[in-house]
């Protein structure tokens, strides 16, 4: 062979010892490999937030005085701070990048390695987790800039972000499981239509006893409802364990539903190579 | 032949009931360069993502550093490296990140994981671009770059997926480089996948041929080069080749011909007492000459024997359909 190229001169040793890394451990490298992709990704986690205080601004503005005129003792601003942080964290995740690995390969990268497949979804998730709370931060001092202070204090602004932080990682199990199971971006990016039913079809900008007819109804099945008012309960109320508890429960029913279509979506992906 | 570092018996992959993999049985010794060779959609791929654990056999057992591929596949992700055909390759991450998530993946300390990185750097030549964001990286980069990430853990088995698809000539003598000096100086098993025959020539030890689903030849390079013959004689004529096809194989001598276009490949047992009657053929059936070459057979002329399927320059082509 011709020596065209300068010689190589690294000589590894056959020493390097490798095993499993531990489960947590490779959850803890997934989530940081993600968490470290989000300020190089800015454009997937900035419009939520933009789009939340744009819409907390403009809703209070509008419809302060017509509802705390019609409603007695009703803090419209606290009532909508919750809406806002939904609209933020809702349908945040790390999915798209998931895609978008399955596309160039390193998805496969990753299961060539020793690495727990349950744990690059659950890396994925702490980070989506680590990502909503911190999304929750700007919209929260936005509510306090306006006013907004918590009846449940420190401890239930903690509450209120966990709920938070849970919820968006419930909701981002349906945009896995898509990730998951078409390894397509476009429909990942269609999951946002499941955020309108969610989001819309609840007690967003008015209280339940102000919804009529068939919204109402529909209201009263819409497990957002619930997380609605758990959290609406820790900023007006204080601590309201039923409805900290309904907000739970909710969350735990979407996220079981989604989670089980994840992790079954991981499964066939596996399975289908 | 020591022990097999990969063994596949009857393996078999179906989609959709239609079989990619049909059987294929094979053994690569520990420490063997192994060239698999076959036309696009010959089951290479499928065969070598069953191998790495990516995807389950539908029939059939392979074992690969001794563990069952289908019931230990933890095992065998440790002991395997593997550069997929396309790099696999993160392009938000810079090369260091990277390399030293592959490390912790592979249960590397941070520290030994650090250190690992650097030995790789210096390999793969990319200098201060490890620090750069993957999606920057040049093609070449972005090979040498999955190179070094199925190297992280040095493992004992070595699977390569056309490693130098893409790359430019250094680059690709780089990487034979590397890859005949990990099998002499670490022992390392390699598989190799290629649709380039020359470098199936130059780096493998043996080389087997699959072709719909089934390995057709097996052997060294140099075995298979004489099952078809000991010499080559290539003619190239004014007009269709495919004319003078059957007058030529009635030459005294004549194995086998392939014609392809305007060019006869024309397989002997002795090819300097051969040439001249095939000349006086082809001048006999008003197919003028325009040169007349005699050779030893290639990997090329074998993987056309046994294929029907010629690669030039990379690119498979069907000689049955030309």
């Amino acid at each position: 062979m011709t020596a065209v190229a300068p010689p190589l001169t690294i000589h590894p040793e056959r020493t390097t010892t490798t095993r499993p890394a531990g489960f947590v451990a490779d959850v803890v490298a997934i989530a940081g490999r993600a968490l470290r992709a989000v300020p190089r990704d800015l454009e997937s986690v900035m419009p939520p937030v933009f789009i939340s205080l744009f819409f907390f601004l403009v809703n209070v503005a509008t419809l302060q005085r017509l509802t705390e005129h019609n409603i007695s003792n009703f803090d419209y601003r606290a009532f909508q701070l919750p809406t806002a942080i939904l609209l933020g964290v809702t349908g945040v995740s790390r999915a798209p990048a998931l895609v978008i690995d399955v596309q160039d390969g390193y998805f496969d990268r990753l299961l060539l390695t020793p690495v727990r497949r349950l744990a690059i979804l659950l890396g994925h998730l702490t980070a989506d987790v680590a990502v909503a709370a911190a999304l929750t931060v700007p919209i929260l001092v936005v509510g306090y800039l306006l006013g907004v202070r918590f009846a449940s204090g420190p401890a239930g602004i903690a509450v209120f972000i966990m709920i938070a932080a849970l919820w968006s990682l419930a909701f981002s199990g349906f945009g896995y499981a898509v990730a998951l199971k078409t390894g397509n971006p476009g429909a990942v990016n269609s999951m946002f239509l499941l955020f309108f039913p969610f989001l819309f079809l609840t007690t967003s900008y008015v209280p339940r006893s102000q919804l009529t007819g068939w919204l109402h109804a529909v209201a009263a099945w819409n497990p957002v409802t619930y997380l609605l008012e758990g959290m609406r309960s820790l900023v007006i109320v204080g601590w309201d364990t039923s409805d900290i508890a309904a907000a739970l429960l909710a969350i735990a029913v979407v996220g079981a539903l989604s989670m089980t279509m994840c992790f079954a979506a991981l499964r066939g992906r596996l399975r289908r190579g | 032949m020591k022990s097999p570092a990969v063994r596949c018996e009857s393996l078999v992959r179906e989609f959709a009931g239609a079989a990619a993999v049909k059987g294929v049985d094979l053994d690569v010794a520990s420490g063997e360069i192994y060239g698999f060779l076959g036309p696009n959609g010959a089951g290479k791929s499928t065969t070598v993502r069953m191998l790495c654990t990516l995807l389950a056999p539908t029939s059939g057992v392979a074992s690969v550093a001794g563990f069952d591929v289908a019931s230990q596949p933890g095992d065998v992700r440790l002991r395997i490296g593997v550069a997929l055909q396309d790099a696999a390759l993160d392009p938000r991450q810079t090369g260091t990140e990277l390399l030293l998530l592959q490390g912790r993946l592979y249960g590397l300390s941070r520290a030994a994981a650090r250190r690992r990185v650097a030995e790789l750097g210096e390999l793969i030549d990319l200098g201060d671009a490890l620090d750069r964001r993957v999606g920057t990286y040049s093609g070449g980069m972005k090979r040498r770059l999955d190179l070094a990430a199925a190297l992280v853990h040095n493992p004992q088995i070595l699977f390569l997926d056309e490693p130098t698809t893409g790359l430019d000539p250094v680059s690709r003598l780089r990487v034979w480089e590397e890859v005949q000096r990990l099998n002499r100086e670490l022992g390392m098993t390699i598989f190799l996948t290629t649709q380039y025959l020359e470098e199936a020539d130059v780096l493998a030890g043996r080389v087997g041929i699959i072709d719909h689903g089934r390995i057709v030849a097996e052997g060294t390079p140099a075995e298979l080069k004489r099952a078809i013959g000991s010499d080559m004689i290539v003619a190239r004529i004014d007009g269709d080749a495919h004319t003078v096809c059957a007058i030529v194989e009635r030459v005294d001598g004549v194995l086998g011909v392939d014609a392809h276009h305007n060019e006869l490949m024309i397989s002997t047992t002795d090819g300097p007492a051969t040439i001249s009657p095939v000349a006086v053929a082809l001048a006999g059936c008003g197919a003028p000459i325009r040169d007349l070459t005699l050779r030893t057979p290639t990997l090329d002329d074998v993987f056309l024997e046994l294929t029907g399927t010629r690669i030039e320059n990379g690119t498979f082509t069907n000689e049955e359909a030309a």
